[in-house]
């Protein structure tokens, strides 16, 4: 088996040790990548070489590296979790670079998602919007036979559609005005789709909206930018039925 | 010692009720002065934070990721088994009772098993009822689909993503309590210690992971459910920091840790591709209910999977068992894609690999309708292979998935230390030797929306619990020595990363302890694990400081851990000279190269005690009583 084609990425990295210091763009050299690597492979290689070195390796969040568990995600040349869509960045693959390439990597940029080091943020508004009103309030045990209630399969598709949603902010950091509209729509939708979401409808919708406010996130101004970077494929159909909830 | 399930007396199917009777309830005014600690936020650990929080005890959850939402249940795939028998395929609660004990190979307790089966359905319902969007039928009701194991289509689904949307809604069931204020969340946060007080469990140590600070913290009970420890591999389908740290240290305060050899290789995963490779990726068991395993009958066949005609390939499974085909349990698949790349016959590039090929379904059902059951896994295959599944035949090959083994606990899901329980993937209780496909997530939501809330009240009913101070010298004691282990490892300064450490130990996990063993490649196992931690104390290199976010410090103390445990693990598959479900001994096979077991002289529970690193760990057993179902040889031809 010959071994296949390498090639070399010049990375310019935000390096910023805790949340009060001052960051910078750093550099660093890639050398022999291999096409099939992840692009968090790739960091795990800088990472051991770094730490060879002496120095403090490059903190980025990641947990599954399959894609669902929303952890991870850098701006990557601009772009959140990079040049393909719909791909996380632990799903992106060093294939999509060629022999020579500078890739800047950067944490999200928004307020609501304060950098902890490096390419780390801390996105619990998240957590905080969805303890606003992101469930439909049944205790466990109390629940009726699961067929009692039959729901159309266009509305249990479309609403599984909307739960598909990793929580990984790449919408707010694509989002011109870091707005989590995206984010909310799609809960907000998932739960006004079914019949289990009526009776919370109304004040659920104002509640997670209200809380996205006050975290700090932007308004949105159709710029559709979320959408263009969910690596779920979310439609920004979300945030019109979100807007029509309200 | 001799360990006891304590379960009820009486008839299998009535125990559950009974004991939901027997045990002694907790004043609901009293209720919010019992302090409750949760460690894990995944299925269990969230299910159990919220359905005791709206019993109204004070909850105090834990997790070590920055939102609970990235609990590794969340890639959990395929599906979640429910009797509900809405296909009227002749199933029951008894049928999956039987499915489970016998797919277990006979190792795992009836009792534990039947509440599983029983508490099945309410958990469909339960899911239905907080939004989670579950695959339907044009009618609007459910959809269901078959899984490996069983002969009837019981398994929910939504998509490829099941876990996902069962974590999402155990998730905002919390949140919805967090709210609420009765469970408060700590995120960030890796439990470093169990804190004992008069011999019961009283609090943990964590560490706070943004700032690096040491807490402590008290209640009146702990519950763990911290997961598997199936990166003891390093390559595994776990997430990346799954890990067995916060079991490994309450075992280390003497809870029993229970089969931990039972590890189950899932059959279906994308292969090993270089040395830089951080994770396996599981591409769902579902795929076997229309795609179809085959080798080409010739080996080392260099011809693309297109130019080998039907008559020379080989359907070895289809083959083999005819009755289940391609649908037999895990570990048999396992191993027979191992037998034939072991015999020259495994395709792609490494020979480790053999086909998952959709061709036929594609031609019966059409290409839309095979999108429509795993288009997101076929994404996900095509992003990392490059090679477009609806064209080309997947090549896969087995990998570390799910470890059946874990603490030991009783029917309450208590260990044996008092105050101790134990939920999920971290205890050992329901799936023997080899779980069946979508039984884990079962387990998860049975443990923590419908046994926990139970069996806690008659716990703290029923035992003596004086007031504990986080002051107290059992705290002030467990937290310095967690200080101290920080500062040896910090203070190594050696050669080699934390990765490189973990990456020999998996080695050495996979070829002498994966999917076959044999004396004395367990024996070679042991002497290799002692001398790669040797090294590990002597030349690892942790980088960066304690008090601010350090990850090479939190994955050397859990590497670590792995160290310690991973001995324990070949002693126990040592110890077990017999093969059962996903431990196979290489001695002990039938003619035609199954799993032969010895249930004269194994069919128990081997729990181990602590004593001391690298001291052989005393064995306890619990006997393994089969009242309902006469132990067999599993047999799916």
């Amino acid at each position: 088996m010959a071994a296949p084609k390498t090639i070399s990425i010049k990375l310019k990295v935000w390096r910023q040790s805790n949340p009060e210091a001052k960051g910078e763009f750093k550099t660093y050299q890639a050398t022999d990548v291999s096409p099939h690597m992840s692009f968090l492979e790739m960091l795990d290689v800088v990472n051991g070489d770094i730490i060879k070195a002496g120095d403090d390796p490059i903190a980025f969040d990641h947990d599954c590296r399959e894609g669902i568990c929303g952890s991870c995600g850098a701006v990557v040349n601009g772009e959140a979790h990079g040049p393909k869509s719909q791909v996380t960045l632990c799903q992106l693959h060093m294939r999509s670079f060629n022999d020579g390439d500078e890739i800047t990597l950067e944490p999200w940029r928004a307020s609501a998602f304060p950098v902890v080091k490096d390419l780390v943020v801390d996105r619990s508004a998240f957590d905080r919007i969805i303890a606003a009103g992101g469930y439909i309030s049944v205790k466990t045990g109390s629940a009726p036979d699961a067929h009692c209630l039959p729901v159309s399969k266009v509305d249990a598709d479309a609403a599984f559609d909307a739960a598909q949603c990793i929580g990984c902010g790449a919408c707010v950091a694509a989002c011109p005005n870091a707005s989590a509209s995206l984010f909310v729509g799609a809960k907000v939708s998932q739960f006004s789709l079914l019949p289990q979401g009526q009776p919370e409808r109304k004040s659920r919708v104002k509640k997670m909206v209200w809380q996205m406010d006050s975290e700090g996130f932007g308004n949105c101004s159709n710029a559709f930018a979320c959408e263009a970077a969910c690596p779920k494929g979310i439609t920004v159909d979300f945030i019109s039925r979100m807007n029509r909830e309200l | 010692m001799k360990l006891h399930s304590n379960e009820p007396d009486g008839k299998l199917s009535e125990k559950w009720e009974k004991h939901k009777f027997q045990m002694k309830l907790v004043n609901p005014a009293n209720k919010r002065k019992v302090k409750l600690i949760v460690v894990g936020t995944g299925l269990a650990g969230a299910s159990a934070s919220a359905s005791l929080s709206e019993l109204g005890y004070d909850v105090h959850t834990f997790c070590i990721h920055e939102s609970p939402r990235r609990a590794h249940s969340i890639a959990a795939q395929g599906g979640i088994n429910a009797a509900k028998n809405y296909r009227n395929d002749g199933d029951s609660v008894y049928r999956l009772f039987y499915d489970t004990i016998k797919g277990g190979d006979f190792r795992a307790r009836e009792s534990n098993v039947h509440r599983l089966a029983e508490n099945s359905v309410k958990i469909i319902d339960q899911c239905v009822a907080q939004g989670v969007p579950f695959a339907r039928e044009y009618g609007g009701l459910l959809d269901n689909r078959s899984f490996g194991g069983a002969q009837v289509s019981r398994t929910f689904y939504a998509k490829g993503q099941t876990g996902q949307q069962l974590l999402l809604g155990a998730y905002s069931a919390m949140m919805k309590e967090v709210n609420a204020g009765g469970v408060k969340l700590y995120h960030s946060c890796e439990m470093l210690d169990l804190v004992l007080v008069d011999g019961k469990a009283r609090g943990i140590i964590v560490r706070n992971l943004r700032t690096g600070e040491l807490e402590t913290h008290a209640a009146d009970a702990v519950i763990v459910a911290t997961g598997g420890y199936g990166n003891v591999f390093y390559l595994s389908t776990n997430a990346k920091q799954s890990n067995v740290t916060a079991a490994w240290r309450c075992h280390k305060r003497g809870a029993f840790m229970a089969n931990p050899c039972y590890t189950q290789i899932h059959p279906t995963c994308i292969p090993v591709k270089g040395d830089y490779q951080s994770k396996l990726t599981l591409m769902s068991e579902s795929l076997r209910n229309d795609g179809r395993v085959w080798v080409p009958k010739k080996k080392d066949d260099t011809r693309k999977p297109s130019e080998i005609p039907d008559e020379e390939r080989d359907y070895y499974l289809e083959r083999k068992y005819p009755s289940f085909g391609n649908l037999v349990p895990r570990d048999i698949a396992a191993r027979n894609a191992k037998e034939q790349c072991d015999d020259g016959k495994g395709v792609s590039e490494s020979g480790l690999a053999v086909y998952l090929d959709f061709r036929d379904a594609i031609k019966r059902d059409g290409r839309k309708a095979v999108e429509a059951r795993y288009g997101n896994l076929f994404d996900m295959y095509y992003q990392i292979i490059d090679s477009n599944p609806y064209e080309e035949p997947m090549v896969i090959y087995p990998a570390v998935h799910y470890t059946m083994g874990g603490l030991w606990v009783d029917y309450n899901l208590m260990s044996n230390v008092p105050g101790l329980h134990v939920l999920g993937e971290a205890n050992f209780s329901d799936h023997g030797a080899n779980r069946l496909g979508a039984s884990a997530l079962m387990q998860g939501l049975s443990d923590g929306y419908f046994v926990i809330p139970s069996t806690i009240g008659n716990y703290i009913s029923s035992t003596d619990l004086p007031k504990v101070s986080e002051t107290d010298k059992a705290f002030e004691d467990a937290k310095k020595e967690c200080q101290d282990y920080i500062d040896k490892l910090l203070g190594i300064k050696g050669s080699k990363t934390v990765d490189e450490f973990h990456r020999e130990l998996g080695l050495v996990m996979w070829d002498l302890c994966g999917m076959a063993r044999d004396k004395a490649g367990l024996e070679e196992a042991i002497k290799r694990i002692r001398d790669i931690r040797d090294q590990f104390w002597k030349d690892v290199h942790v980088s960066g400081e304690q008090n601010n976010l350090n990850q090479e410090l939190e994955k050397a103390g859990r590497v670590a851990d792995y160290m310690e445990f991973a001995e324990q693990f070949a002693i126990d598959a040592l110890h077990r000279e017999e093969s059962c479900g996903g431990h196979f001994r290489t001695e002990h096979q039938t003619e035609e190269g199954e799993a032969k077991r010895d249930d004269e002289n194994f069919s128990y529970v081997a729990a181990w005690e602590f004593k001391g690193v690298g001291n052989a760990p005393e064995l306890h057993k619990e006997e393994l009583v089969f009242e309902e179902v006469q132990p067999s040889q599993r047999s799916y031809k």
